[in-house]
């Protein structure tokens, strides 16, 4: 029993040393913040659905260490992304910059909602015109109290 | 009948051909901004030759194809048997850069499959493709005198792709 349990316990071990062969301990902790930061804002052309941070396609690892690298020669994070997107375009971007292709992107919606309210303004006011008050008949008055006699 | 009616069925069908146009699109094609750009300087070792090096600027007063692959990938090998085709016929000089990959691999691959190159840089650690903005290999550049890039297909070139954009484009670029 006292075996199995120190079999597992290795297996364990080994699966952490696995793990841990991604981190890197060595790192400098504050360019691995910023990396960290830097990265999950950016998009894995390989695997679109994810970000650099978080994409084990090769490429994703090789952008990581440029990155890095970059980061480690004293470049900002703003000349890291000019880098990015001169080499892959604004689409490795997850937060587009706003320019005249992107317009329609960041305006479309505010333009639909101020459209879509304009239209229930004019429809709430054409019903409320229909809308006329008139007095019951005699009759009317006499059929709704024998209703409400019931 | 109340025209009014026909706008939230006109705004759907509208709604209905952008998302049929959208599920024809290929997502994985990203427009490059690297077109009409000057091609990323490079001077990498060559396959073949590790003593000799093969660069971008070397190319410059040809029209010619900048093409990337490795042996890691699948649709390069798809893509191969038509560029030794493509070779053979003259056309357009076609270089390589046969990335992150192992130098061994990479010549058994020309031995076995044929090789179209005029040359091929041996990009080990991956950074030329990375400027270059490759992300799904095999990408092809055709590239004019002057060093522009003026055309980029992403994946594998098809008889399509071939016949009606690289070869025209190719001519008028060498007039």
């Amino acid at each position: 029993m006292k075996r199995i349990g120190l079999s597992i316990l290795a297996l364990l071990c080994l699966a952490f040393v696995l793990i841990a062969k991604d981190a890197q301990p060595n790192e400098d902790p504050q360019i691995e913040a910023r990396m960290k930061n830097l990265t999950q804002q950016l998009r894995c052309l390989v695997c679109q659905n994810e970000t650099l941070a978080e994409s084990h396609a090769d490429l994703a690892e090789d952008l990581r260490r440029e990155i890095r690298e970059q980061m480690k020669a004293g470049k900002s994070d703003q000349e890291i992304l000019s880098f990015l997107t001169q080499r892959y375009g604004d689409f490795v971007l997850y937060n587009p910059p706003v320019k005249a292709t992107t317009y329609l992107l960041w305006f479309g919606p505010f333009v639909l909602l101020v459209a879509g309210a304009a239209v229930l303004y004019r429809y709430l006011k054409r019903r409320r015109e229909l809308i006329e008050e008139r007095p019951l008949t005699a009759e009317e008055r006499s059929r709704a109290e024998k209703l409400l006699e019931m | 009948m109340n025209k009014l009616l026909l706008v939230p069925l006109a705004l759907f069908i509208a709604l209905v051909v952008f998302l049929f146009v959208g599920l024809g699109r290929d997502p994985h094609e990203v427009p490059s901004p690297l077109i009409n750009k000057t091609a990323p300087a490079f001077q990498l070792p060559q396959l073949k030759e590790p003593a000799k090096t093969f660069s971008a600027q070397e190319m410059r007063g040809k029209v010619w194809l900048l093409n990337f692959w490795g042996t890691w990938c699948i649709a390069c090998r798809e893509e191969h048997p038509l560029l030794v085709e493509y070779a053979r016929t003259g056309l357009i000089p076609i270089y390589g850069v046969d990335y992150k990959d192992d130098r061994s691999a990479g010549l058994q691959w020309l031995a076995e499959f044929g090789d179209p190159y005029a040359a091929i840089a041996f990009d080990v650690d991956g950074r030329t493709s990375i400027d270059y903005g490759v992300y799904g290999a095999p990408e092809t550049f055709l590239i004019d005198k002057h060093g522009v890039i003026r055309f980029k297909q992403i994946g594998p070139i098809t008889r399509d792709v071939w016949e009606k954009k690289i070869v025209p484009l190719a001519r008028e670029l060498n007039k």
